[in-house]
């Protein structure tokens, strides 16, 4: 079969079982759109904005487990996907972001929207790839899904000059099966020895923690992590990217840790004597001050990725490999080994545990009469009966959507954790609803953030994915204003807008339905209505308390067992900020 | 403490740019680096010098090892090896000076290999401290400039870093 450049790029695309591409059109992928408009396949989701087509597809791959696809065109098309890529990079998100380029001849020449695609994205992709022969094109494509999805998974950029796709130029295609790279060879199960050595730790442990993060997702070791912490009986906490790994309402479950993690989860971490870290990185947002880290603890880590083990914290037991195969061995050990978990010492564990746990740090001030966030997070979760996919953008709301919305399954929330990209959850969750057209698909978010990717609601009309946005407004950046606050003695620089559109005629511009509530009994009865409306994308504009900060917080500099706590409920009530 | 990292790369157009990029954005020091292809011409041999500690090396061929584009490296400085430099160095002679520079070169086992009635071109190979105490030998202020290739290195033995 000979075909032209685009039709091989869209074939591959196909043969690799690709269902949608996020994209917009330019100069340098005419060919392609071209090729495109030529077949039914695969279908093209317009977005408004090179940046929602990344977080679109982030949202897909997040929530589906597959590559999320993107095809921009050169210059300005493929840097405003550079923050997009990032924020996958960040969060090792299987993607393949296809760029178009100015034609071969003429690359170098400062030609008209000319970028250096592969530079700009070199230190936030997993590969990237120029294609400089139509004949080695296909290859290419394999070999960009190839790397995106195995070992530690990270978007691929593959820039594709536009005399590559040239109508006129036709080559044989073939799609091969697969293919074999000699400097790319993924490690999939863990060193044996070291993995037993790590089940004779954990067994001997008397205050051991499982801490288990965004990896558990990738890596669809849900159900064996679930296995494995009920054969232990220890403690799990989740990092940000972690959450639903572990279902959330058991009783082995003591919450997120890191900053605004529970109270009990970072007291546990901090007094623990064994720690199991899988699929996680350590990241500073999770382990507060290193010097005060976990200062008794042994630590095992599994992780697919070398260079994540003893990056930041030296481990004593690392093991390399997947998290699914690695656990699946381990349980397996553990129900061979003679030896069982301490009882006793698990008991005084868990009630040392319980006691933490009595300090009930998520508790709010429930008899305000303004709204407040956490509130709506908790009536979030009851309306939608726990089950909906919620995507965030960055800031408070991304944290109390992550404290009180108890994920119990993966891949269920969907956010920003290692870029913290604001504008990420409203494409996000666009890519969502495609995945899931049937699921409930909240998108809990900020005026702030709501407006750095507002321009996809045009997206959500065309698709007519039908998503609820759940702005909890407080006319505020509220994490930069809570800094502030803390840190700064309240100068509140420029985390402020005068002038904040009216969501609800924004909301309606766009052909949605707009709800404004501002009192504590709308909650419940708006968040109703809107999953009511089962075809329409509905934009929930809810005033909320200004002042509200997000707790428990381990400030900066300070260790796990220094976690600043809401101080005397109640106080904070209706306190406007002068 | 020094490393030699000696690492074997896909020849591809930009394999270079991924290694110096990765030592600028994590914040690693390079002293020097020399690469070329290999009697494989589809894989270039490039060979690193960076100082840090332990923790830091680690970090480094972690983080080297995970480039794609990257099919083996290894630390040099982990066992025994050879590691050669070759330096080309222009100076400016005076009639009175030139028999002490030819034999000062001598000594350093250099070769001339440029002569012109004021200058000679002093080509020599060695480690890095041998190179290093020849400049220290010559007058400063006669040198017109020196060009070094930074070391570049091979493990004793039989072993060797190949596919």
């Amino acid at each position: 079969m000979e075909l032209s450049g685009g039709q091989i790029l869209v074939q591959s695309l196909k043969d690799e079982g690709v269902e949608y591409i996020f994209g917009y059109p330019g100069g340098a992928v005419l060919h392609l759109y071209d090729a495109l408009f030529q077949q039914e396949d695969i279908k093209h989701i317009l977005v408004r904005h090179e940046q929602g087509a990344t977080h679109a597809a982030d949202g897909y791959a997040r929530a589906t487990g597959k590559p999320g696809v993107v095809l921009v065109t050169s210059g300005p098309g493929a840097t405003n996907a550079v923050t997009g890529i990032a924020t996958a990079y960040m969060d090792s998100i299987p993607m393949v972001v296809i760029s178009g380029q100015v034609p071969s001849p003429v690359i170098g020449s400062d030609a008209f929207q000319e970028v250096d695609m592969i530079g700009i994205t070199r230190p936030c992709v997993k590969h990237n790839f120029l294609v400089s022969d139509v004949n080695k094109l296909a290859e290419t494509i394999k070999k960009a899904f190839y790397v995106a999805t195995t070992g530690r998974p990270g978007p691929v950029v593959v820039d594709v000059p536009k005399d590559i796709t040239d109508p006129k130029i036709k080559v044989p295609y073939k799609y091969p099966k697969k293919v074999e790279m000699r400097s790319y060879n993924p490690a999939v199960s863990g060193h044996k020895g070291q993995i037993k050595k790590a089940v004779e730790l954990l067994l001997s442990a008397s205050k051991p923690i499982i801490y288990s993060g965004g990896g558990v997702v990738l890596g669809e070791a849900s159900k064996e992590l679930t296995e494995f912490s009920r054969l232990l009986g220890y403690p799990v906490t989740n990092t940000l990217m972690g959450l639903g790994a572990y279902p959330a309402t058991d009783k082995q479950f003591v919450g997120m840790l890191g900053m605004h993690g529970t109270y009990e989860a970072n007291m546990a971490m901090h007094e623990s004597d064994v720690i199991i870290a899988i699929g996680a990185r350590f990241d500073d947002r999770v382990t507060g001050k290193l010097d005060l880290f976990c200062p008794y603890a042994k630590i095992i880590h599994i992780d697919v990725d070398p260079a994540s083990i003893s990056k930041t914290v030296k481990v004593d037991i690392p093991i390399v490999g997947e998290v699914k195969p690695v656990l699946e061995q381990m349980i397996e050990l553990i129900k061979e080994n003679k030896k069982k978990p301490d009882k006793k010492a698990l008991e005084s564990w868990w009630k040392q545990i319980k006691v933490w746990q009595s300090v009930k740090c998520l508790e709010f001030d429930r008899g305000s009469r303004l709204i407040k966030p956490q509130f709506v997070i908790e009536q979030l979760y009851e309306v939608t009966k726990g089950d909906a996919y919620v995507t965030s953008d960055v800031g408070q709301h991304q944290m109390w959507a992550a404290q009180y919305y108890h994920f119990d399954k993966p891949r269920r929330w969907i956010n920003s954790g290692g870029l913290g990209t604001m504008g990420f959850g409203l494409p996000a969750a666009i890519g969502v609803k495609l995945a899931f057209p049937d699921a409930d698909v909240a998108c809990v978010t900020g005026e702030a953030s709501v407006q750095m990717c507002i321009q996809e609601l045009s997206t959500a009309l065309q698709y007519k994915t039908a998503i609820k946005i759940i702005n909890l407004n407080n006319r505020y950046m509220g994490m930069v204003r809570q800094w502030q606050e803390f840190s700064y003695e309240s100068r509140y620089s420029h985390s402020y807008m005068d002038t904040i559109p009216e969501f609800v005629k924004l909301a309606e511009a766009y052909g949605h339905v707009g709800i404004r509530i501002d009192k504590p009994e709308e909650v419940k009865p708006a968040l109703e209505r809107a999953f009511a409306m089962k075809d329409r994308t509905v934009f929930l504009d809810i005033i909320t308390d200004r002042t509200e900060n997000v707790y428990p917080m381990i400030e900066a500099g300070k260790g796990h067992h220094d976690m600043k706590l809401r101080v005397a409920l109640g106080t904070s009530t209706d306190r406007e900020l002068a | 403490m020094r490393h030699i990292i000696s690492i074997l790369i896909e020849n591809e157009s930009g394999a270079l740019s991924r290694v110096a990029g990765l030592f600028s954005a994590r914040g690693y020091n390079i002293e020097s680096l020399t690469v070329a292809p290999t009697e494989d011409s589809s894989m270039s041999r490039m060979t690193l010098v960076t100082r840090g500690s332990e923790q830091i090396i680690e970090q480094i061929t972690k983080q080297l090892n995970k480039l794609i584009d990257v099919i083996k490296l290894i630390d040099l400085a982990e066992s025994q090896h050879i590691e050669r430099e070759l330096m080309m160095v222009k100076i400016r002679t005076a009639s009175e000076t030139r028999d002490e520079i030819r034999r000062v070169a001598d000594i350093f086992r250099g070769r001339i290999i440029d002569v012109t009635p004021t200058s000679y071109v002093v080509e020599m190979t060695g480690t890095s401290e041998k190179l290093d105490a020849f400049l220290a030998t010559v007058d400063s202020g006669t040198i017109i400039e020196v060009v070094r290739s930074g070391p570049t290195g091979i493990s004793r033995g039989e072993k060797g870093l190949h596919l």
